[in-house]
């Protein structure tokens, strides 16, 4: 089998050591003459250990196990000595990333989540995907205002310092792009999770619920149809809600995971709209306007309209329907070997909470019931794990979630028999990855 | 249970007679003026709420559109090498039917045109976000004017034709798709009905063995860089290695690249890339016309911080005297390195 050598648990490299070297630690310990010994076979054994496989010495150990590391040996840096902390030097694999060719220019495009890597369900801050139309800002909040004005009986102002004031919300919920998954509608497109699915993030919010902002404005409340949200940005972005989501569960947010937003992700203040597609979660949120019919605005008639095979264009598609995919194996991954492999993945529905993950080795044929990691919350995303031994032969791997509601993610074959494929927006077919022998998984459809 | 302080202020708000239930929200928030409310309460509905009262000519919107539009959109509006094209594909049927045929026929080159219902959005989002880079700079009037010589390329209005607050109002029954958009669907309300119906079935689902009916071509694999380097290097699987050979797909993390960070700082990227023109030219272009320059550091420096025109086309470079010297430094000392990625 032909296995990523790095894959392998290797040989320990002790063998290198000369065994009267060795007899000579184990009696006598460490000195400075045995560790320069220990230096310079052990330079040589990296040349050697390229050309040739060498006979384990039978009881030599794992080398950082038997040889001091510079990390234990070593003082460590002070407290404070990065007074705002980042992830290892080691974690740079672990990156957003762009689709290359996907745009043309990076203020308006799109950078993945790299979902092939991350652990929960909660997206580290710095790896949240982005969606900018007219690039991002950094707004400075003490000049942050937010107005609420349209069909209310006491239009309002507030700055950031009366929105902390009042009383806040913290809840975990999902935001996934509208045209997250858009690129395989019609075949497969993309090699890895990061670009097929990377639309994708989940969050603890903070912020002021919007139906307490409503009612402080006094709303008209028959009338009230429809609140659109605008942003600070220089694309004044603005989408419709319907006002039975704005009093539900929407959050004007400015925390988020427990400190202010990024300003990728709207800081001071964006608007939090659970289960619907991440456009409408207005970003720099500077207004709100209640009105009583949507507005038509430009990424509700010229973007983010479904096409659909009679040649209609849906419009005001919100609601980001059930959905899963497994993260790991998936595509452009390649397994250790035949063996226990512990399949992992994602769940969210914009509808309720995932009730359950089935996953399928044998692209759909059968389904096994996988395990829900706690906590398990309506609109966010849910972690799922499935054990699983592979044999070395090729297979198809397949999540399929179930919500609360009842709803099973469908087939492409089911989503394409209403949508087509040329719709763009709200893919959340059951993806499949197929694994050949050599444990090299790729992207497929069936 | 209440209180006996819950029950004394409940006292208290009934005898001041308050009937504000969000009496507690004292000292939180105010009211606009009539000033802020007319600065930012600038969106357009469907139905013309919210629109201006002006004018503008086919003849004064292609003046603006040459000189502030067209190096994105292009002269005619039909250009892609920026944005989507906003003209073409449409035809006089559609404008009659109000229903645009090639999107019934797979809607395979989609334009602005071609999916635009109502024309109030157009006024409303030229009036926000336009130019891509200047936002919000164009009056009302030249809002009218660009409007309507985009719609006098679309076929819609004739080239004398004046677009008002009134005219704007007929021109709408001639929109190509007004007729085109659907609302019948689950995906609004999140009590609605979906589309598909699938059932979690667990034993023999399938008739047959599955058919893979679509996978990644071999000449594409390297689209998006080495998927080793993707993953991380440890842990239960590896990446992928795909061809050394291979372009890393671009992380946003600088140390994967060679651009000066100043580049993306300071808007440079919108308006020019590496190795492609888009509406200024390539970096790798300009490198390769003054390699041989002596001065190409300092004459490249003086043309950031002062902008100029005519050496690369028509459209002028903005001048950029806010960079800093670190940064203009940086740029042209990376462009007289050949602009590597």
């Amino acid at each position: 089998m032909d296995r990523d050598p790095r894959a392998q648990v290797r040989k320990a490299p002790e063998n290198f050591l000369d065994p009267e070297l060795l007899r000579s630690i184990r009696t006598r310990g460490l000195n400075e003459q045995r560790r320069r010994l220990i230096r310079g076979a052990f330079g040589a054994a990296v040349g050697a250990l390229a050309a040739t496989a060498r006979a384990a010495e039978p009881d030599a150990g794992d080398p950082d196990i038997v040889n001091p590391t510079p990390w234990s040996t070593t003082l460590g840096k002070p407290v404070a000595f990065k007074p705002y902390g980042e992830p290892s030097r080691y974690e740079v694999a672990l990156a957003r990333r762009q689709s290359p060719g996907l745009t043309s220019v990076a203020q308006a495009s799109v950078s993945f989540a790299p979902l092939q890597g991350m652990f929960g369900i909660i997206t580290p801050s710095g790896l949240h995907f982005e969606r900018h139309h007219q690039g991002w800002v950094d707004v400075d909040p003490s000049r942050h205002r937010l107005m609420i004005n349209g069909l209310v009986g006491r239009p309002r102002v507030y700055t950031m310092d009366d929105l902390m004031r009042l009383p806040s919300v913290s809840r975990i919920h999902f935001i996934e792009c509208g045209a997250n998954t858009a690129m395989e509608w019609a075949n497969v497109a993309v090699p890895t999770v990061q670009y097929t699915h990377g639309m994708l993030s989940c969050s603890e919010f903070t912020g002021v619920p919007l139906s307490v902002l409503l009612d402080d404005a006094k709303f008209e409340r028959p009338k009230a149809k429809v609140v659109l949200a605008e942003g600070a940005d220089g694309s004044g972005m603005t989408r419709s809600i319907a006002i039975e989501r704005a009093l539900d569960d929407v959050i004007v947010a400015y925390g988020m995971n427990g400190e202010m937003l990024r300003p990728e992700n709207g800081y001071p203040l964006r608007l939090v709209v659970p289960g619907v597609q991440g456009v409408s979660w207005v970003k720099w949120l500077r207004r709100i306007e209640v009105g009583d019919q949507p507005y038509g605005t430009k990424d509700e008639v010229a973007h983010y309209v479904d096409l659909m095979p009679d040649g209609l264009l849906r419009q005001y598609t919100s609601i980001q329907e059930a959905k899963s995919v497994i993260t790991t194996p998936s595509g452009g991954q390649k397994l250790m070997g035949p063996g226990f492999c512990n399949v992992t993945g994602l769940a969210w529905s914009g509808r309720d909470a995932i009730k359950g993950v089935d996953v399928s080795f044998d692209g759909g044929r059968n389904w096994r019931p996988a395990r829900l990691e706690t906590p398990v919350l309506p609109k966010a995303l849910t972690r799922f794990n499935c054990d699983w031994t592979w044999d070395g032969k090729p297979c198809l791997l397949q999540s399929r979630a179930t919500d609360k509601t009842g709803f099973v993610q469908p087939t492409y074959r089911q989503l394409r028999e209403v949508r087509g494929t040329r719709s763009i927006y709200h893919n959340n077919a059951i993806q499949t990855w197929r694994v050949d022998a050599s444990g090299e998984v790729t992207n497929v459809q069936l | 249970m209440k209180s006996g302080l819950h029950r004394v202020c409940l006292l208290a708000m009934l005898l001041i007679g308050s009937a504000d239930a969000r009496a507690e929200f004292g000292g939180i928030g105010r009211a606009p003026t009539a000033s802020e409310l007319q600065a930012w309460d600038i969106d357009v509905r469907p139905d013309f709420i919210g629109l201006p009262a002006g004018k503008g000519s086919v003849a004064e919107g292609e003046t603006i559109w040459a000189q502030q539009c067209a190096s994105c959109h292009g002269d005619f509006g039909d250009a892609n090498h920026v944005f989507t094209p906003l003209i073409g594909n449409t035809t006089a049927d559609d404008i009659r039917t109000g229903r645009v045929a090639s999107l019934k026929a797979g809607g395979s080159y989609r334009t602005t045109f071609t999916k635009v219902s109502s024309i109030s959005t157009l006024w409303d989002y030229i009036r926000r976000a336009m130019p891509w880079d200047r936002p919000r700079s164009l009056s009302v009037d030249q809002v009218y004017a660009v409007l309507a010589y985009l719609l006098n390329l679309a076929d819609v209005v004739p080239a004398d034709f004046v677009l008002t607050e009134q005219s704007i109002v007929q021109v709408q029954s001639r929109m190509p798709n007004r007729d085109g958009m659907t609302r019948d669907h689950g995906l609004w309300d999140v009590k609605g009905r979906p589309d598909t119906r699938n059932t979690a079935c667990m034993r023999n689902c399938l008739p047959g063995d599955p058919q893979v009916s679509s996978a990644l071509p071999a000449h594409a694999s390297g689209s998006h860089g080495d998927l080793a380097s993707q993953n991380r290097p440890f842990g239960a699987v590896r990446g992928t290695q795909v061809g050394a050979a291979a372009t890393p797909a671009s992380a946003d993390a600088s140390a994967t690249s060679a651009l000066p960070s100043a580049l993306n700082a300071n808007g440079c990227m919108a308006c020019h890339a590496v190795d492609s023109k888009l509406v200024g030219p390539a970096f790798a272009e300009i490198a390769k016309k003054y390699s041989g320059r002596a001065d190409a550091e300092s004459y490249l420096a003086s043309r950031i911080r002062d902008g100029g025109s005519g050496v690369w086309g028509s459209v002028p470079m903005p001048p950029f005297p806010q960079l800093s010297a670190d940064s203009v430094k940086s740029i042209t000392k990376w462009i007289a390195q050949g602009a590597p990625r």
